[in-house]
């Protein structure tokens, strides 16, 4: 089976490294499917992410910056950050949630520039606003959408089939 | 719509626009962002000051002496952006002082569409997003959704599917060669690489059945084994490749014309391009030797000998040549596959996911179950969330499945690496001339499809 | 032997296979109809000839179906022939709007305004399954057949359509302009006697 490199790159100890500097971040440690994946509280997000950005850990590359929406959650949208080690070559996923109502999560552009454009799509798609963006506009619907076009109670929309119950 | 010329900027309809986000963000109660600013080209902070602005600019002005910027627009149709992509560009001359990337044109919901199929239907879905690599974004997909299953590859899938794979590589550097010679004005680039090119899709058409947007590539395996000739083919197609490659050389790499118009072009320091998240032969021009298929080898490519290509001067140059190279050692890897390819089956042989082959269908009773059950419901996935990622042609592309432990895809997140490889245009481009911006949009390699999704 | 034909034998030719395309003027009315009209051909007739024989493309790639009209546009399937390689990047200066790709809503104001600045006579071809009707896309983010905004002439189903399939169109289209893409004297005697083609 194929598996993400991550064998003998010491990421078991990863929880532990930020603990140290960021006591109380961590609220939980997933490990699937050959992945490492690790919650972090709302509130701590930008303190872990510059920890993690810097050397030891050095995940200089964030890869990814996803949102899944869970509306019986309690926390409802789940920002997840794929982040990618150039010189380990290791990889860790780090998890918050948003909230339901007014979800807003501090925004990693300082850390990671390249966050720009994905939260602004996680905010088009999702509306989850992000502090401290240096410009959170629409990037794939039109600037007078209404809505967020990806969350569970936006219908998908197109025409309706007649004959059918195929989507 | 009309259009209103008189207005800051004019060109498209730029009073109806800026009064349509002023709405929104009335709407929203907030102020105007940075990219909505330059769409309604008003230097303003709130929505009162911006109308004010907007009733200002549609009085004539009262000193035509004044030096202002001027914004043009590089609409979303146009031959050189590669697709739809609105550059609104503020020039000094013909010097750029800053450019506002707008994307969204191609948006066409395929991540909302893929949660109302099953796990196999929405395969041809995500084929069509990056649409010169739809190998690849369907080999991110499966992986990631065979890394749930925890679903066992034979050798003989992984094989063949590195043998797509880097055919389609060839393939989308073909395209890239043949639009960037386009734009720069060197047309014979065009009329020679899609020449090779018709015959990389010949070989996708006869493995596959259809020239793009395949969805060869299943979960479990491959749709199907080579058919009789297509070794043959793809051994005379990869024969004679390296002398094509020869060929577009010729024509261009020590071009005078070539070398003047991508030489110190968009240059980038290797820090900023990390930064911002650009991988692919645009980071690997710039010194940074980083390819999944040698940092996180998958589908087997730790058994093939290769080289990555690096350069170390990060301009258009430099990843001409970086891909020029590329598509020489996909002929390597292609013919390593083909001398090494292993017998076996060309898909898993779990029942449960994989559909029964048809002849069998006729006689045993538990394959006409599997094959109604797979049809009609689809293969339950184990609940889990897994980020697999591939090296495509134009950097890391991944796929980021949330499975809730039903037939369809929870949540399935496609990273592109056009999205994120677009956003350095814009460091890139302040400085330079607006003809370098032409040439640097083409190096970056951009698939609208991809970015937009 | 006998197989070589005895000299004086009349030399049997295989039919062509496209009957309109038909050189041999066997027939004597048609011989004389030809004497007699070919000049007075109406201007109708030539304008439309020309039209259809150039028509000049304005560059609306959007997707994967712009991929198959470059690949029209090159050496193996080579739309030269039908004298539309020179796709224009001006819409003022073209004909043809050919829609490649799926239009989103977003595209949508975009698209009517650049079909607007064409200038008249102006054709439509909605190339692959996403222009036509919104494809395998039936979601909010594409509108669902590009008819919805312009008024299409061809529609070419595929996803995507071959390059072939798109000549095919850009040929329909020729017939649709009201010429068979080089019109014969054939045709234009059956026209007016009302005989059917072959």
């Amino acid at each position: 089976m194929e598996r993400a490199d991550r064998e003998g790159r010491g990421l078991s100890d990863l929880r532990d490294l930020i603990d140290a500097s960021c006591p109380g971040a961590v609220v939980d440690e997933i490990e699937s499917h050959g992945e490492l994946t690790i919650e972090i509280a709302r509130e701590r997000l930008l303190e872990v992410a510059r920890f993690l950005a810097a050397p030891p850990a050095a995940f200089r590359l964030l890869s990814d910056v996803a949102c899944a929406d869970f509306p019986d959650e309690p926390g409802r949208f789940r920002l997840a950050y794929q982040l990618y080690s150039l010189d380990s070559g290791a990889r860790v996923r780090l998890r918050v949630w948003a909230g339901a109502d007014d979800p807003e999560v501090d925004s990693v552009v300082p850390v990671w520039p390249t966050a720009n454009w994905h939260e602004r799509e996680v905010y088009d798609l999702m509306g989850v606003r992000f502090r401290g963006h240096p410009d959170l506009a629409r990037i794939a619907m039109p600037d007078d959408w209404e809505g967020h076009p990806l969350r569970k109670d936006y219908p998908l929309g197109g025409e309706e089939v007649t004959f059918t119950d195929a989507v | 719509m009309p259009s209103d010329e008189a207005g800051v900027g004019g060109g498209f309809p730029i009073a109806s626009e800026a009064r349509g986000v002023l709405e929104a963000a009335r709407r929203e109660g907030r102020a105007l962002t940075e990219t909505e600013r330059a769409i309604a080209q008003i230097e303003a902070f709130t929505p009162e000051e911006a109308e004010a602005r907007i009733r200002m600019a549609e009085a004539p002005p009262e000193d035509p002496g004044i030096r202002r910027p001027m914004v043009i627009n590089l609409g979303p149709q146009h031959p050189s952006t590669h697709g739809v992509l609105r550059l609104i560009t503020e020039l000094d001359g013909e010097v750029i002082l800053d450019i506002h990337p707008i994307v969204g044109y191609l948006h066409t919901g395929i991540e909302k569409q893929c949660e109302n199929k099953t796990y196999w239907q929405a395969v041809t879905l995500v084929t069509r997003m990056d649409y010169l690599s739809p190998y690849f974004n369907t080999l991110a997909y499966c992986l990631a959704v065979e890394r749930l299953l925890d679903l066992e590859i034979p050798d003989r899938a992984k094989f063949l599917r590195v043998i797509m794979c880097e055919v389609n590589r060839i393939a989308s550097h073909l395209v890239w060669l043949g639009t960037s010679g386009l734009e720069l004005g060197a047309i014979s680039a065009f009329f020679y690489t899609y020449r090779e090119r018709d015959k990389a899709l010949d070989l996708g058409e006869m493995i596959s059945g259809e020239r793009m947007n395949t969805r060869y590539f299943q979960v479990g395996g491959c749709a199907q084994d080579m058919p009789d000739g297509f070794e043959g083919e793809l051994r005379r197609f990869i024969g004679e490749m390296p002398s094509r490659i020869d060929e577009y050389e010729q024509l261009l790499s020590n071009n005078q014309i070539w070398l003047d118009r991508t030489r110190g072009v968009g240059i980038l320091p290797v820090d900023e391009l990390i930064g911002l998240g650009v991988t692919g032969p645009a980071l690997r021009a710039a010194g940074v030797a980083h390819d999944l298929r040698k940092a996180a080898p998958y589908s087997g490519y730790e058994h093939f000998d290769f080289d990555v290509p690096v350069a170390t001067d990060g301009d258009v140059y430099a990843r001409y040549t970086v891909r020029i190279r590329e598509m020489r050692e996909s002929v390597r890897i292609i013919e390593q596959a083909l001398d090494g390819i292993p017998e076996g089956r060309h898909i898993a042989d779990d029942r449960k996911v994989v559909l029964p082959p048809r002849e069998e269908l006729a006689v045993s009773m538990e394959a006409l179950i599997h094959h109604f059950k797979l049809v009609t419901e689809g293969f339950h996935v184990p609940a889990g969330e897994v980020y697999a990622a591939v090296e495509s042609p134009r950097g890391e592309m991944g796929c980021y499945v949330v499975s809730d432990g039903g037939p369809k895809p929870y949540r399935c997140h496609m990273r592109d690496p056009s999205f994120v490889n677009l956003q350095a245009l814009r460091p890139m481009a302040k400085g330079s001339y607006l003809a370098d911006l032409i040439a640097m949009i083409g190096s970056m390699d951009n698939v609208m499809g991809g970015v937009d999704r | 032997m006998a197989l070589i034909p005895p000299p004086g034998t009349p030399i049997e030719r295989a039919p062509r296979t496209d009957q309109s395309v038909d050189w041999d003027l066997k027939d004597p009315e048609l011989a004389d109809f030809v004497k007699r009209g070919l000049l007075m051909t109406t201007v109708d007739k030539i304008s439309s000839w020309a039209q259809s024989s150039a028509i000049w493309p304005a560059g609306f790639g959007l997707a994967c179906c712009a991929i198959e009209m470059m690949h029209m546009v090159t050496p193996r399937i080579d739309i030269a022939r039908f004298g539309a390689e020179l796709i224009r990047a001006s819409p003022r200066q073209s004909d043809l709007m050919i829609v490649s790709g799926r239009v989103s809503q977003k595209m949508a104001p975009v698209l009517r305004h650049i079909y607007d600045q064409m200038l008249e006579p102006k054709w439509v071809i909605s190339m692959g399954a996403c222009a036509s009707s919104g494809g395998v896309f039936n979601n909010y983010a594409l509108v669902q057949g590009v008819d919805k905004i312009v008024p299409v002439d061809v529609y070419v189903p595929g996803c995507p359509p071959r390059p072939e399939s798109l000549v095919e169109g850009i040929m329909l289209l020729q017939k649709k302009i009201g010429s068979g893409g080089q019109s014969s004297s054939r045709e234009l005697w059956n026209a007016q006697t009302g005989k059917d083609a072959a």
